[in-house]
């Protein structure tokens, strides 16, 4: 069918099925100790093994997380970059200075930098950019916090100005997941082909089988520490990891696969580096309905699971518990899992006070892929102790989204959630989950409105802290980021920010 | 036999037409919407029926049958709802490995399995006939994903003589290492393809060895071997033929679990990609074409039992079905 691009679509975070289906991401900017450094081999090939095959080559045109993870970075830069720690750095934009209002951004671009195809950097190709995420047609996971942008000038070749219809704190970091692209590429054939202003040039894509990136030999800063990077795609854990053993890769972005860990971990040719990821499972409660309407009974099944032993069954040794929506890369991280720590004497406490103590029963919405399955049976078996019925129905991410996420029609659900900085979600009371506390909803706005990122995360850490206590949902634990490399590798990133796999600094020997 | 194989080309288009129908028909009634596939978390009830109107599914299902159809027409299999690139030549590539992957392991399993077959008749009785005949039994029982999984722990991981998966990205330009990559795949599908042919090889075998028309002719001065070659083999061919056919058709269909397990880029990772993503023009695209494949080997098997057996000129489609 010829039809035009979908004119709708990226509002908030991750599209549905990439919330539904996706787990971490990979890391940038810090990266794994080099107990392969030494020499190193400047022209080697880097074979790279994922489970995430872009859709298209453009973040505008939903390439989704696959295209990030190839090309971000890689190919494409951003007027800022986000770091494995969390931060926001300066890339192409050499400075920035914000106005006494806090709606004007002046940004002064890094001088030298060309595109791949020849042509110079300037001022027009970063606001044609910009425009392109917020443009109808895009379907940028950023295009909603964006949009903020009311007026985009360039007065000169290296300046842009960016005037805001009302100040967001998050702008910088907003920008670093907008990729700069020249303004005189044909839009079409981005979805194929890149022009970009990164360490790589596009070597080749073959769908259904790898993405090839070469380095850029005019690139603005260091050259690439390899010659070539290859991503390899599978849609197996099992296919991926043997082609692992048999160096057909040397490294894995994102082992999902924990079952698959023993053979690397006891074999001395591979590293196993456990990094932070930002997914968080959840025991998402429908703050609306009863019983879950009560907070004392959103307590005590929190407190009724143990989610320690949850972690250990299905992640052995792996992944983080943790209190809250907020993962330790966030900056408004604070360890919070002594809210909900595991004490079955209190939940009974607590539903006898809520006035279930001969418990209750609900229906547990639970996808149909792992972990989801497996962490129902053990939330049941663990309320059945303190006199709680849980009915488990299994649904596939279609139903999941109808039902729960459109139509709220269900008492609790399993999801996972994988964005960064996504605690926010609890500020708006039409979000699945419903949970409607006007308090953090108004925390939620001014920390976006704040002067300073310390008066942000100062807000924020209080989101975080009501919300734990408020048990508005029940946060299972953090998934691991693990990725599994041949100790000849080293330089590749190990923490799961925004799915980015910065390949430039990794060195094979 | 011209206006044979005129009749029976129009019922091949009819019978296309038909799955046409029935598969478009059936997609549309799954549960779930693409338009979800393509929204974000938190889109509004308005930007989804925009992304509706986008890929075309608001319209009435008889109207983008229609469409197809027109577009069909003109060979072209329409425009992918989640990538937004054509599907004609997604589908022509993933046609690079699966048809040799498919066409390899079915001459090979014939390869294997009348020989096998044959002697697991002919010599029944002997602990060789009796033994091939159990592990035939056997392998039947083998799923493919398990023997592909065996098959690389064996020969990839341990022995290191053949690559654990994947395909070249440069295709059949780097034949080595086209080749090597289909090895493994190629003896799984084989094998427990064999298996299978072999049970009917034998039977078949059977049916003639103990045949009044075998025995006449043998009573007749004929040699075995040249009353076998002038009659057995043509009697017993017929049903083996059939079934034929319908095995290659099942392990074109079927090639989703062997590519997924050796990680190949073919049609059935293609159509498991596009269902995952409620991609329908990948899906019809893939599984039109597959239909056109199934039934064109159907209407080959036809063609050759017609040759070999006079018997069935008079019927317009052939053979034991």
């Amino acid at each position: 069918m010829k039809l035009k691009k979908p004119a709708v679509v990226g509002v908030a975070s991750a599209a549905v099925l990439s919330l539904a289906l996706t787990a971490c991401g990979g890391g940038s900017g810090s990266s794994a100790d080099g107990s392969g450094g030494g020499k190193h081999d400047k022209d080697a090939t880097v074979n790279i093994g994922s489970l995430y095959e872009p859709q298209n080559l453009s973040n505008t045109a939903g390439g989704g997380q696959g295209v990030t993870e190839a090309l971000a970075g890689n190919v494409y830069e951003g007027l800022f970059r986000l770091t494995d720690k969390g931060d926001v750095e300066k890339l192409l934009a050499e400075d920035h200075e914000v106005g006494d209002d806090g709606l004007t951004y002046t940004f002064t671009l890094r001088d030298g930098v060309k595109f791949h195809s020849g042509k110079a950097l300037t001022s027009k190709d970063v606001k044609y950019s910009l425009e392109r995420v917020i443009a109808d047609d895009s379907q940028s996971a950023r295009k909603a916090n964006l949009e903020v942008m009311k007026k985009i000038e360039a007065p000169d070749a290296r300046t842009v100005k960016v005037t805001l219809s009302e100040k967001s704190i998050s702008f910088l970091y907003n920008l670093s997941y907008v990729w700069i692209v020249n303004a005189d590429a044909d839009p079409e054939k981005l979805k194929t082909t890149e022009d970009g202003t990164g360490p790589y040039t596009l070597g080749k894509w073959t769908r259904g089988s790898a993405l090839s990136l070469n380095r850029f030999d005019g690139y603005w800063g260091d050259a690439a520490q390899n010659k070539q990077a290859v991503f390899r795609y599978y849609k197996d854990a099992n296919a991926l990891n043997n082609a692992l053993l048999t160096n057909a890769v040397d490294v894995v972005t994102s082992q999902q696969s924990p079952d698959a860990l023993d053979q690397f971990e006891n074999n001395g040719n591979y590293d196993v580096n456990d990094g932070d990821s930002t997914t968080k499972l959840l025991l998402a409660f429908n703050d609306r309905v009863k019983p879950f309407k009560d907070t004392k009974v959103r307590q005590a099944v929190s407190a009724a699971i143990d989610d320690e032993k949850l972690l250990e069954s299905v992640w052995g040794g792996y992944g983080k518990p943790i209190g809250s929506m907020v993962p330790p890369t966030d900056p408004w991280y604070a360890d919070l899992t002594g809210i909900d720590a595991h004490d079955t004497a209190k939940a009974k406490k607590l539903l006898a006070e809520a006035g279930y103590e001969k418990g209750f029963s609900f229906t547990l919405d639970t996808p149909n892929y792992d972990p989801h399955p497996t962490a129902a049976t053990f939330i049941k078996s663990e309320l059945a102790k303190v006199g709680i019925t849980v009915k488990i129905n299994t649904i596939t991410p279609d139903e999941w989204y109808t039902k729960v996420y459109k139509n709220h029609d269900f008492e609790a659900t399993l999801q996972e959630h994988v964005n960064d900085r996504d605690l926010v979600w609890y500020g708006n009371p039409d979000f699945y989950w419903g949970y409607d506390n006007p308090q953090v909803t108004r925390w939620v706005k001014e920390a976006e409105q704040a002067d300073t990122t310390e008066q942000q995360t100062e807000l924020l850490k209080k989101v975080a802290r009501k919300t734990a206590e408020d048990a508005a949902s029940d946060w299972l634990y953090l998934y691991p980021q693990i990725v599994v490399a041949n100790k000849n590798l080293s330089g590749y990133p190990v923490n799961g920010l925004n799915s980015q796999f910065f390949v430039h600094d990794i060195k094979k020997s | 036999m011209l206006s044979y194989l005129l009749r029976r080309l129009g019922f091949l288009l009819v019978s296309l037409a038909l799955a046409s129908v029935v598969l478009f028909l059936l997609l549309r009634t799954l549960p779930g919407d693409p338009a979800n596939a393509l929204t974000s978390v938190g889109a509004t009830p308005e930007q989804i029926e925009a992304a509706r109107q986008a890929i075309g599914t608001d319209k009435p299902v008889p109207e983008q049958f229609v469409h197809w159809l027109s577009q069909l027409a003109t060979g072209d299999l329409g425009t992918s709802f989640v990538s937004s690139l054509p599907v004609a030549p997604e589908v022509t590539a993933r046609l690079d490995v699966t048809l040799p992957l498919t066409g390899a392991a079915f001459l090979l399993a014939v390869l294997v399995a009348v020989p096998a077959g044959f002697l697991a008749a002919y010599r029944s009785r002997t602990w060789y006939g009796a033994a091939l005949s159990a592990v035939s039994q056997l392998g039947i029982a083998v799923p493919v994903f398990w023997l592909g999984m065996i098959l690389i722990a064996v020969f990839a991981l341990n022995l290191g003589w053949l690559p654990a998966g994947g395909f070249p990205q440069d295709g059949w330009a780097d034949p080595g290492a086209a080749f090597e990559a289909l090895v493994l795949p190629v003896i799984t599908v084989a094998l427990v393809m064999s298996a299978s042919l072999i049970r009917y090889v034998r039977s078949a075998t059977l049916d003639v060895l103990g045949s009044d028309y075998l025995r006449t002719a043998r009573a007749l001065g004929s040699s075995f071997g040249r009353a076998m070659w002038r009659h057995g083999l043509r009697n017993a061919s017929v049903p083996v033929i059939s079934v034929l056919g319908m095995e290659l058709a099942s392990t074109l269909l079927g090639a989703v679990v062997v590519e997924s397990v050796f990680a190949l880029p073919g049609l059935g990772s293609l159509l498991a990609t596009g269902i995952a993503q409620h991609d329908y023009p990948v899906i019809q695209g893939v599984l039109f074409v597959s239909t056109l494949a199934v039934l064109l080997i159907g209407f080959a098997a036809d063609l050759v039992q017609r040759l070999i057996d006079p018997r069935l000129r008079g019927r317009l489609s052939g053979g034991a079905r």
